[in-house]
C-alpha cells in the first residue's frame, strides 16, 4: 500500500492525516511536496497524524526531520500525532522521539499549538 | 555460505526500487518459514529494505547494467542475509554517527545504523573487483 495524505483544517492548525507507508520513492516525496506546499502558503501550525502509518523507513524519517526543520525555519511548528508502537520505537532508536513534540490525543495536540 | 547451511534464496535483482520491495517480500517469506515472529520479521524487513536501498541507490546508482545479489541461508540458529552490489563502495569511518547531537537533524545517514539496530550482527566488506557486500545475521531463538 502506498501513502495517502488528506489535509484538513482545525481552527488555525492544519492536520495532515497520513496512511500507508512512508518509504523511499512515492511515499516520502508525497509528504515532502505536501509540507513544502503548506509552508509556501504560510501555514505555520502543522500536525502530522501518523496513526494509520504502518511503516516508515530511513527515507521517511528523513522527510519528517526535513519537514520539522523547514517548518521551524519558516517560524512555524510541526508536531506529530498518534504514533504506532513501531513508529514510536523507530523514533526512540534514532533519538528523534524527544526532538519532535509527540501527542496521542488530537484535541490535546491542537490545544498545544496555542501555548 | 556457511557449511551445513540451508540456502533459502539466491537471486540477482535489477537495480530498481521495485527490487527493494521484491527482495523484502521474499526474504520475509523465508524468515517466516524459519520461525521468526511478526515483530522480528518486521525488524528483518526494515534492515533488508535499508540494505537494498543502499545497494540500489548508493551502490549501483540505479544502473540497469548492474545487479544486486541476494543470498539467504539458515544454519542452526543463524539466519544469514548477504546483499552485494557492484558499486564503488564506501568508507565506514566516513559515515557520521546519526545519534550525535549535531547529526540528529540530518536528512539522511541512518540506514546502516538501523540495520545494526534491527539485526544481531552486521558485517560490511568490499568485494573484488568492485562492490560492497553486507552480511546481516539474525539469531533464531531466545534473543527473539
Amino acid at each position: 500500500m502506498s501513502v495517502k495524505l488528506t489535509t484538513r483544517q482545525v481552527g488555525d492548525v492544519t492536520v495532515i492525516d497520513i496512511s500507508g507507508r512512508i518509504t523511499l520513492g512515492e511515499g516520502s516525496s508525497t509528504l515532502r511536496d505536501s509540507l513544502r506546499e503548506l509552508t509556501a502558503k504560510g501555514n505555520k501550525k502543522i500536525l502530522l497524524n501518523l496513526s494509520d502509518v504502518s511503516y516508515i523507513d530511513s527515507s521517511g524519517i528523513g522527510e519528517l526531520v526535513s519537514g520539522f526543520t523547514s517548518v521551524s525555519k519558516a517560524d512555524g511548528t510541526l508536531k506529530l500525532l498518534g504514533l504506532t508502537k513501531r513508529v514510536k520505537d523507530l523514533l526512540q532508536i534514532t533519538k528523534l522521539y524527544t526532538v519532535f513534540d509527540v501527542h496521542e490525543d488530537e484535541a490535546h495536540a491542537i490545544r498545544s499549538f496555542a501555548s | 555460505m556457511d557449511p551445513g547451511a540451508k540456502e533459502l534464496l539466491d537471486h540477482d535483482y535489477p537495480s530498481t526500487l521495485e527490487s527493494v520491495d521484491q527482495a523484502e517480500s521474499e526474504i520475509l517469506k523465508a524468515a517466516g518459514e524459519v520461525g521468526f515472529d511478526e515483530d522480528e520479521q518486521h525488524r528483518i524487513g526494515m534492515a533488508v529494505r535499508e540494505c537494498m536501498v543502499n545497494a540500489v541507490v548508493h551502490g549501483n546508482r540505479y544502473n540497469r547494467n548492474k545487479h544486486v545479489h541476494v543470498n539467504v541461508a539458515a544454519a542452526g540458529e543463524r539466519f544469514t542475509i548477504r546483499i552485494a552490489d557492484q558499486g564503488e563502495g564506501f568508507e565506514m569511518e566516513k559515515i557520521p554517527d546519526p545519534l550525535q547531537d549535531n547529526n540528529l537533524l540530518r536528512h539522511s545517514g541512518r540506514g546502516l545504523f538501523l540495520m545494526g539496530a534491527f539485526m544481531d550482527e552486521i558485517q560490511v566488506q568490499k568485494t573484488s573487483p568492485q562492490g560492497t557486500e553486507v552480511t546481516l545475521v539474525k539469531i533464531v531463538g531466545p534473543r527473539n
